[in-house]
């Protein structure tokens, strides 16, 4: 690990240096530190900022950025009116690391593709411009929607697709103390020609909150597919939300992991859904609009008909349609 | 940099680099050897320890982030002469083999235990909502965060249910 000064921030007046790296949960950050991957020479400690609730207001719950992934998903209200958050959060890493990760750190954790890891080989989203080794290489795990020619990699986080469904909201407060809110769509960019830029914050940024609007209609369900049952991350995973009435699906929406470079969603999707009789027919179609222009690179290959039968298998149980 | 770590009831005031973790600040300034370095990623379990009685990784922390913390290893669980439950458990039911993944696994049960009794779910949980069944299934989705090379995990399991209801920080924990 290369050296670096450690400050704690003990107001949210000091925790807006733009010249230091933020630490939370360090999960990720002295992970990739050790790899010196990341090389910060100042880290600001902001654990003991006032940002450990998760609160109740009018239509919304405020989830505070260093509420630990562990808390988040065994808190009652969270398990009671969004299951699918908690059943993501309970599907990544381990009791041990659920207990330090943040709800901030885990929005930023970087990629798991294993060119980013090792520092031998190019890289454009560690080494701008250097070249990106997975595209014809080990891929299996990368993405196949909303890559570039420059870098596939997926945003590995659990937790994001659940909140990508639920609509939540990220709240950034700014170096001069105002506030910014942004979905999570509009907070992660895709890689296009700069890989290495992942998010909008800004140097000096901090996130203070995650905001979730009030649950959704119908039955939730995340679904994760791995190499193993326990402790590995996501080649696909679903969340999802389905209503249905009287043999109709009235509200459907469903987030993806492992498929992009952020959780995904496909709005043309849901809405060919809503209206319709669930039939095995639909969900193929469905499918169909997803993976419209998805792109496999070799080891990836089975991700497309993989990402189908995750639809086909979410929609039926949801719906009732299959068991 | 100067700070002053609190482990097992004790305090220790030590000099240490910015980029010790946790883990090493307590292997190598306060000799307290009994938690292990696996992997020093995250990956293992080895350096399972409690900070303010919540298992973490030793080895993906600072030890500069836990002034003030109340940290806990193997150590200040049970002695020679005067083992917890759990310890005697995994003696009596063969939990380990070399005994390297031993002091991790017994953090971790500990702190598991905890979140068990405090009814957080788990990934294998059907009823998000209702208390946990102390199942077969639970206890290895929960323990999976600590590997075992020797794969002495039949009698990990074994201890970790016999000695649960004996382990009782759960209860000052509650408190
Ligand atoms: C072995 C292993 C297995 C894992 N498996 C999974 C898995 O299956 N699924 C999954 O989703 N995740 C998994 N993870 C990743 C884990 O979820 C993340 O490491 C964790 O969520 C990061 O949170 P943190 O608080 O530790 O972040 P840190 O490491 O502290 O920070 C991560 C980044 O966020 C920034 N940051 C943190 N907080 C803020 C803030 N408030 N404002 C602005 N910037 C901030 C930091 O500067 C840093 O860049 C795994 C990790 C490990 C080590
Ligand atoms: S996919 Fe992205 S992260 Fe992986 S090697 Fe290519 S540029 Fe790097
Ligand atoms: S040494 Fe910490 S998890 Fe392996
Ligand atoms: S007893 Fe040898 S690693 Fe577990």
């Amino acid at each position: 690990m290369k050296p670096f000064d450690y400050v704690r921030a003990t107001s949210h007046a000091d925790a807006h240096d733009s010249a230091a790296r933020i630490i939370a949960g360090g999960t990720n950050l002295l992970d990739l530190m050790k790899h010196e991957i990341e090389t910060p020479t100042k880290l600001l400690d902001v654990t003991r900022l006032d940002m450990t609730e998760i609160e109740e207001a009018e239509n919304s719950v405020r989830i505070g950025a260093l509420v630990t992934n562990a808390d988040l998903a065994a808190d009652p209200l969270i398990r009671e009116r969004y299951g699918v958050l908690s059943r993501a959060l309970l599907a990544g890493a381990t009791g041990q690391l659920r207990n330090k990760a943040s709800t901030g750190g885990n929005l930023l954790q970087r990629t798991r593709c294993p060119y980013f890891y090792d520092t031998t080989q190019p890289c454009n989203k560690r080494e701008p411009g250097s070249g990106c080794m997975a595209m014809e290489g080990r891929n299996r795990i990368l993405a196949i929607l909303g890559t570039s020619e420059h870098c596939i990699a997926t945003h590995p986080s659990d937790m994001a697709v659940a909140m990508r469904l639920l609509d939540a909201r990220i709240e950034i407060e700014k170096p001069g103390g105002e506030a910014q809110i942004l979905t999570l769509d509009e907070f992660y960019k895709l890689p296009g020609d700069t890989p290495h830029e992942e998010t909008a914050l800004e140097a000096g940024d901090l996130i203070v909150a995650v905001h979730l609007p009030d649950a959704p209609k119908g039955a939730q369900m995340y679904r994760k597919v791995r190499d193993r049952s326990s402790y590995a991350f996501a080649l696909v995973s679903c969340a999802a939300v389905v209503a249905t009435d009287r043999g109709k699906i009235t509200d459907a929406a469903l987030a993806f992991g492992g498929l992009a470079p952020k959780p995904w969603r496909n709005t043309e999707m849901e809405r060919l859904l809503i209206g319709e009789a669930p039939s095995e027919a639909l969900f193929d179609k469905a499918a169909d609009v997803l993976l419209e222009g998805a792109q496999s690179h070799g080891d990836n290959d089975f991700k497309i008909p993989l990402t189908r039968r995750v639809v086909k298998a979410v929609l039926g149980e949801l719906t009732g349609a299959t068991q | 940099m100067e700070i002053t770590l609190n482990v097992n009831g004790e305090s220790h005031r030590l000099d240490i680099d910015t980029r010790t973790t946790l883990l090493d600040a307590l292997r190598n300034h306060l000799d307290l050897t009994g938690s292990k370095k696996g992997c020093d990623h995250g990956q293992c379990g080895a350096c399972t320890m409690l900070v303010n009685g919540r298992r973490i990784n030793g080895c993906l922390t600072l030890a500069v982030m836990h002034e003030d913390d109340e940290i806990t290893t193997i150590e200040g669980v049970g002695q020679p002469g005067a083992l917890s439950p759990l310890q005697k458990a995994f003696v009596k039911h063969d939990g380990y083999q070399c005994g390297y993944c031993t002091p991790g696994q017994i953090m971790s049960a500990k702190g598991m235990i905890d979140e068990f009794n405090m009814g957080w779910p788990s990934n294998v949980t059907d009823d998000l909502t209702a208390m946990p069944d102390f199942s077969r299934t639970e206890i290895k989705e929960r323990m999976s965060g600590n590997l075992c090379r020797c794969s002495a995990y039949p009698g990990i399991c074994a201890a970790i249910t016999e000695a649960a209801p004996d382990e009782g920080t759960s209860k000052e924990a509650a408190e």
